[in-house]
Order: C-alpha cells, then structure tokens, then sequence
C-alpha cells in the first residue's frame, strides 16, 4: 500500500424537480421532490422587519404562542392534531423574519397544512396561554442571558449596530412583561400576512401536487403586511476592544464583526474561500495556530452571517482566561497575515472543494434544502443558486482569495468584545490597543 | 381532542451486507446510489464505563488523540485529507463505545477508508501531542461545563446518584487532576486494549458498489494484526430500593432546576419493555399535548420547561444496561420541588392507574416513527446507526425493525413501564442556583 489514495471520479447529483408559484393570496411558493424519507418538510418565512421599540418582545412573545391555540381547538388539541399526523410544527423568530417550520408523514401533507392554515388565519392568542408564555419567556431570557456567549453576541450587536433595530433582537424582561394578548392579536393581524412570503416545501411528493395542495389549503389566507420602514445597516464603528466583566469566568468570549459581502455580490465566492482559509473549517490558520498548536481554545470558529440588510464576518472562539491577551494576539496576528500576504495555491484549492462538498452534504437532507432554500429565499435566490455556486467557486482565482481577505480580514477593520474576568484580562489586553470596559 | 385512526406507519428498508474480515473487523454496508454521498464510520468497544479509576475522561481525551495522526499521516493530515475532499469528520466518546467518522463525496470513498485503517494501526502517541490536547479537552470542559450555566447538568452528575458502581457513576468528561495525570504509556495500553480491530465495527453506507467496497476495506483493513479482544464486563444495576437525593451547586444557574433518574430497562436484553418506556417518556413529554406540559408547564405553572428522555445522552440506543429515564425541569421558584416531585407522580400514577386516553398512543407512536425516519435522511447519521446497533445489538437491521417493534406496543406495556417508575426507585438531583443554600 503506498500512501494516501486520489479521488476518484466524482459523481454528479441528480437534479431535481422542483416547481415553484405564486399563489392568488400573492404567496410564493417553492416546491421541491427529494425522496430519501417518506416525509415532506416545510419552511413558511414571513419578514418581520419592525424599526418599532416594541417590536422584539412583542415578536418574540407572538412565536412563543402563535400555536397555543386555533380555529376551536386549544393548545393541547391543537397540538394533538399535529402529532397524529406524524408532524411537528414551531415557530421562530428573529429581527429579520419569523418561520413556521415543521416536518409531517408526506402522506399527511395536506391534513398538516390545512391545520397550519388555520393558525395563520384564526390564531387564538387566549389571554391564560399568553400569560403563561410572558412568565416563560421572561425566565427564558434570563437563562439566556446567563450564557456568556449570549451576553458578547448582545454586546456585540450593540457596538456594531447602534440604535439601528439589529441592535435589539434579544428583548428586555420588562417589554416582554409589558406585552398583551390584544397586542399580540393586532401584530399577527398585521405582520402575519402571506403577499410576498415565502413557503418552501422539500420532500416525497411530487412538486406539482404540492403546490395544488398549498393553493387549497391556503386559499383562505389573505393581505398584505406593510412595508417596513428600517434604516439602512450602519458602518460598525471598530474602536477599542469592549470587555464586558464577567469575575470568575474560567475562560474569556471573544466576539469581532465587521460588515461582509451578500450572496449575490460578485466577490462573494472570494470572500467564502477567504474566510474557510482564515477560520471557516478545521483546516484554517485560526483553528491550527490557537488549538492544534497553542492549545488555548476548543475551537475558534469564523463565519459569515446573511441578514436581510446585509451581511457579516463574525469570528467567535472561547479561550482559557489565563492566556486570554496572547490569544488575541495570536488572532491578529492571524488576520494581519491573511491581509498582508497572499495565500497558497494549495490553501484555495482545498478550500473549494470544502465548500462544494459541505454544499452538496448540506442539502443533501430534506431538512438541510429546505432550511437553505427558506434562507436563500429572502434574497431571491434558490435551487439555481446552490447548482451554480460549485462552478463560481472553481472560477475564483488566488489573487481574488487574497484581495477579499485584504478588504475583509485586516484585524482593525473588525468591531470587537470581550466577555471575562476583567480584573484578570483587561491589564494584558490592553498591551495589545485600547480597552475600553 | 382528535381522536386518531391509527394508521399504517412508514418502514425503511434498507439492503445491508455484512462481512467479517479475518481480523476480527466486523463490517456493514448499505448501498443507496441516489446521491453521490458516502458515510463511513468506525465504532470501537470501548466507553468512560470502560476506564480504569484514577483515569476518568480518559477515553475522551484518547478520542482526541486519535485525531493526532497515525501510522502513515502526520498531525493535521487526517482532518486536511478529508475537508479537502470536500468533506466532513468528527468523533465522539459515549458511554459504552467511541465513534469516528466522515461524510464524503463518494469520489473520496477509498480516501476515508484508508484514513480509517491508517489509525486503526495506531495513533502517533508523543508527548507533544498529548499535552496539547490535554489543554484543548480542558478548554472543551471549560467551555461546555465550567464557564456555561447548567454546564454537564445531569449527564456528568447524575450517574453519581444514580448508580453505584465506579463504571456508571464517574464522571465522563473527567477530573483535571485525572487528565492531568495521564501519560503516554496509558495511551498505548488503551489502545492496544481496547483498539483491536475484532474489538470495532466498520459501518459504510451510501453512493457505494458492495464487492468493489468490500475489496477496497480487504486490502486497507485486512493487513490490521489481529490482537486479543477484551472480555467485556457486565456493567449492569440493580433497581434502587429506595429513594435518593443530592445536591448540585450551579454558581451562574440564574434559576433552580432539577434531574430525576430511573434506571431502564436493559436495552438489549430487554428491547420490548425499553420501547414501552420509550413511548412513555414521549406520552409524558413531548409537544404541548404531552401530560407533563400540560400539567406542569399549563396547568400549574411548575416549571419553565420540562422534557423526558431516555438514555443518558438523549438517545434511547446508545447504551447498553444500564441506562437511565431522565426526567429535567427548570423552575423559578427554589421551594417548589416537592410540589413538581409530587405533580409528576401524580401523572405517573394516572398513566399507570388508568392507562392512556383514546388516541394518545397511536398519536404519539406515529410521530415517533415520524422522528426516527427523519433522522436517517443524512448519509453519515444512517451510518453511524447501522455501526451502532451491529455493535451493541449484532444486528445493524434493528435501524428498519424499530417502526415494527414500536407498533407492536400495547397500552398495558406503556402502563406497566409507568408503574416502574417509582419514588423508591428514583435519584433525585436539584440543581441549586446562583450560591442559594
């Protein structure tokens, strides 16, 4: 046996069928077969955009309660009803849109959509379920707030984006407390509205019937939510790096953003290869220099983030508080030499194949398409998209890798927090630049 | 409520082949040409039940240093091969066994066999290698336990309440002192114990031709010494005879919670009654028809959430005996405990006194076939299945016998599994919030 066997010819997927429509009520809706199990997921994303105040805890206490009661039956009946069709349904929400989701048996998919339909059109919002869900949200958010992943991101979002609504996704206890069963009524009447949503259905089931089915089930379902008046995203400011005390923490939160690139713009697939290389996978710099070789973290991990309004390089990584400032030193220094020199042929091109293989495993699941799809969905992309998207990332060069990691990689180009034992970290960090606490 | 007509449920099929080589390696493969996409993984005997004492989380910190590379590959290369491939790998450690593996495109098939064997030959044990994933499996305590509020709770404190025995009840992730004290000499014993091939199953499931694939796993596998395989020792408990309660001081827990334990029936001896419990705990739990939501998150108000499981990872199959039923609630006020203890007798009572409602069985049988379909949909999640029940069970065709063996359950099973969850025979471990006494 001699050494490490070379691939072998690939295979390329199957296509698949897909048919997509806008239904009378102005939903659209996209349909795709994929057998594998017999069941049919289903991905209903509506936008939510609010510049109001009080929209976060009004959004997030309509999701935890949109299904604690519909058309005659109350929660647990309602819940019953889904169950016996081998389903499940929830409901999240975020400062960009809210999502019905669930999976069902295919052959009950119309049986699930008609119940689906009548939360949309007939949703109860009893005053005794809102008043337990405003309690649980308000412990929750408490839980939540006590993970100090939470507490960066929150910080983070703060920095980076202001007083511009992105900034207020995670609501406070007492808006939530403040909440009530009319107001939650009036905002689903408002906001809960299908002309211009977008239903993905993903599953054993022709694309045509599925879509037949949708169009009955949802006929019902009528309006328009109005067009939601949100500043633009504004430039994150950079500045010194924010700590936020946390005393005892064993280890520290670091959290650094800076705005990206969308999908749609050219440069994207260059900026993809960029950040995998810096610290997208297990192969990157990032996660090479501060595990396999410094031992200081479990995993650091880079990402690009989508938001309606535009998109992010987020990096996040969790250090032992002890080595806390050469940990940022090392990540700068990571960045710094992403920006300043250019990156290998060998680096690119593992990349690319990275990223077209987790492409193809990602949506190789019912789950995984329809989750992609309902994302890419919000930006007009869709299945043409992820069939196209191999061929872009072969057609990036290495000097394109290395200009996009020069425009988005350079360390003082990023917004940064720290969550940790202050009194311990803040003296050596600020041998690095400004603190500010 | 919906009262449902009980309906034909869904059974995959799949078309499995089974090979041992001389060896001792056992091997499942399961072709499914419809994507180009394979999943291979190797299940070893080994778990934390299996270590030595003054060596707890040592067959995780192990798993890490498989990872470090082997007979042929140099550290990093593992990971490079397979993410250049356009694929992904990871590992895990459990409590009776400790898994490895890759999903690929399948033009990578032989490549993620030869990565397989090449570490079945053995690791690259250095001390160098050891002292840097010692740091990272600390930092991966840290980050997962020490810094994160409810950190390891129950997973890593129940089985100290719960069972007896060193094996059951140490904990997995280990003492820093233990780790700490582990030197490379414990790991080459380890190895050569427990990582014999007749000691692990080698599952492969996928975009694969079977005599090709077989013939590729001969020439990468066969030339594995054949080693003496460890006589396994029965692990298994009695049930407790009387009650018992414990502690758990959560310093960043911002509300109290609680984990109440039940030892299981064995899973393998045993599959009728374990499925009976399964049902139960899906009766008791799941979705907002479920009677403990119902009772304690609606009705009384208890707790914030309340959530059953089987099998202490969350997995009703991964264990051999003993195994546990788990119940977890979080809770906002610190004196209510015995109210919740005493509510969820009541329920248990119910079910066991005077069985199921009309439906309710047949509603929550369908959406748990509905659920155990779905999660096979991924290449890599059939795989590690298949390598799991051929390893604990012999008989990686359980995976399309459960569906039937479910139906098979009666009411007067469900209600006899609820009889057996007794007071007397329940660890009780309340988890004590923010330094409260």
């Amino acid at each position: 046996m001699t050494g490490v066997p070379a691939l072998t010819k690939p295979r390329t997927a199957k296509g698949l069928r897909s048919n997509e429509a806008v239904l009378d009520n102005g939903l659209n809706v996209i349909a795709v077969r994929k057998p594998g199990v017999p069941l049919v997921e289903l991905r209903l994303r509506l936008p939510f955009l609010s510049p109001k105040p009080a929209h976060p805890a009004q959004a997030n206490l309509l999701s935890e309660t949109m299904l604690t009661g519909a058309a005659g039956l109350d929660r647990a009946g309602l819940a019953a009803a889904i169950q016996t069709l081998g389903a499940d349904v929830s409901v999240s929400v975020d400062a960009d849109r809210l999502v019905v989701g669930g999976n069902v048996l295919a052959t009950n998919l119309r049986k699930l959509l008609e119940l689906v339909a009548s939360v949309l059109v007939d949703p109860t919002y009893a005053k005794e379920d809102v008043a337990t869900e405003r309690d649980r949200l308000v412990e929750k958010l408490s839980i939540a707030r006590s993970r100090p992943g939470v507490v960066a991101s929150e910080a983070l979002a703060t920095r980076m984006w202001g007083d511009h609504p992105y900034a207020l996704d995670l609501p406070q206890p007492a808006e939530v407390a403040a909440v009530t069963p009319g107001q939650l009524r009036a905002m689903h009447r408002s906001l809960v509205r299908p002309h211009g949503a977008k239903l993905v259905l993903v599953g054993d089931v022709p694309p045509a019937r599925m879509i037949e089915l949708a169009q009955a089930a949802l006929a019902g379902w009528t309006g328009k939510a109005p067009k939601a008046q949100v500043p633009l995203l504004p430039v994150p400011p950079g500045g010194p790096l924010f700590v936020v005390d946390r005393p005892g923490s064993v280890q520290s939160t670091l959290r650094m953003g800076r705005l990206g690139l969308t999908r749609t713009d050219p440069g994207y697939p260059a900026l993809q290869l960029a950040n995998l290389i810096f610290g997208g996978y297990f192969t990157s710099r990032w996660t090479k220099n501060l595990r396999e070789d410094k031992g200081y973290t479990y995993g650091p991990h880079s990402r690009l983030d989508h938001h309606v309004l535009g998109s992010t390089v987020a990096l996040s990584v969790e250090v032992a508080s002890e080595v806390t400032a050469p940990a940022l030193l090392e990540t700068l220094s990571e960045l710094g030499r992403i920006a300043l020199l250019p990156v290998s042929e060998t680096e690119v091109a593992s990349v690319q194949q990275y990223a077209i293989g987790t492409l193809a495993l990602s949506t190789a699941t019912q789950a995984g398409l329809a989750s992609t799809l309902s994302g890419l969905s919000a930006f007009g992309l869709g299945l043409d998209w992820i069939a196209e998207h191999p061929a872009r990332l072969l057609a990036t060069t290495v000097e394109d890798v290395s200009a996009a990691a020069t425009q988005f990689l350079a360390p003082y180009g990023f917004t940064s927090v720290l969550v940790g034992d202050a009194a311990s970290v803040a003296g050596p960090l600020s041998t690095l630049g400004p603190v500010e606490q | 409520l919906i009262v449902a007509r009980p309906q034909k449920l869904p059974a995959p099929s799949f078309d499995l082949t089974h090979h041992k080589l001389d060896n001792g390696l056992r091997v499942v493969l399961a072709p499914d040409r419809s994507a180009p996409v394979v999943g291979v993984a190797v299940l070893y005997d080994v778990g934390f039940r299996s270590e030595p004492e003054g060596r707890t989380g040592f067959a995780h910190l192990f798993e890490h240093l498989m990872f470090q590379g082997s007979k042929s590959l140099e550290k990093l290369d593992h990971m490079r091969y397979v993410e250049s491939s356009g694929g992904m790998f990871n590992g895990s450690t459990h409590f009776d066994y400790t898994n490895y593996f890759e999903a690929l495109p399948s033009n990578a098939l032989e490549r993620g066999l030869f990565l397989e064997a090449d570490r079945m030959r053995g690791p690259r044990i250095t001390e160098e290698n050891l002292a840097n994933q010692l740091d990272v499996v600390k930092n991966e305590i840290r980050v997962n336990v020490m810094n994160a509020p409810y950190g390891g709770f129950p997973w890593i404190y129940l089985p100290a309440v719960l069972f007896d025995t060193f094996a059951n009840s140490h904990n997995g992730y280990g003492g820093f002192e233990d780790l700490e004290s582990a030197t490379t000499d414990d790991a080459k014993d380890f190895f050569n114990r427990y990582y014999a091939p007749g000691n692990a199953v080698l599952a492969v499931a996928g975009d694969l031709d079977v005599d090709k694939t077989l013939a590729l796993i001969e020439n990468h596998f066969g030339g594995i010494k054949k080693r003496k395989t460890p006589k396994r020792p029965s692990f298994a408990e009695p049930p407790l005879t009387s009650e018992r309660r414990a502690k758990h001081h959560d310093s960043r827990a911002p509300i109290p919670a609680v984990a109440i334990g039940y030892r299981a029936p064995d899973p393998i001896g045993a599959l009728d009654p374990l499925l009976a419990t399964l049902l139960l705990a899906e009766v008791l739990s799941d979705g907002d028809a479920s009677r403990l939501q119902r009772r304690l998150v609606h009705r009384d108000h208890l707790v914030t959430d309340v959530s059953v499981y089987l099998g202490e990872f969350g997995d009703p199959f991964d264990e051999r005996d003993p195994t546990a039923l788990t119940i977890t609630a979080h809770y906002p006020d610190p004196d209510a405990l015995e109210a919740i203890l005493g509510a969820i007798d009541d329920e248990l009572a119910r079910v066991s006194d005077n069985g199921l409602d009309p439906g309710e069985l047949d509603r929550v049988r369908t959406r748990l076939v509905s659920t155990l379909l779905r999660d096979l949909d991924a290449v890599i999640s059939r795989t590690l299945e298949f390598a799991k029940f051929e390893l604990l069970h012999g008989r990686a065709e359980l995976v399309a016998e459960l569906p039937g063996r479910l139906a098979a359950v009666t009411e007067a099973d469900v209600r006899a599994a609820a009889g057996e969850l007794r007071p007397d025979r329940r660890a009780v471990l309340e988890l004590v919030a923010g330094g409260q006494s």
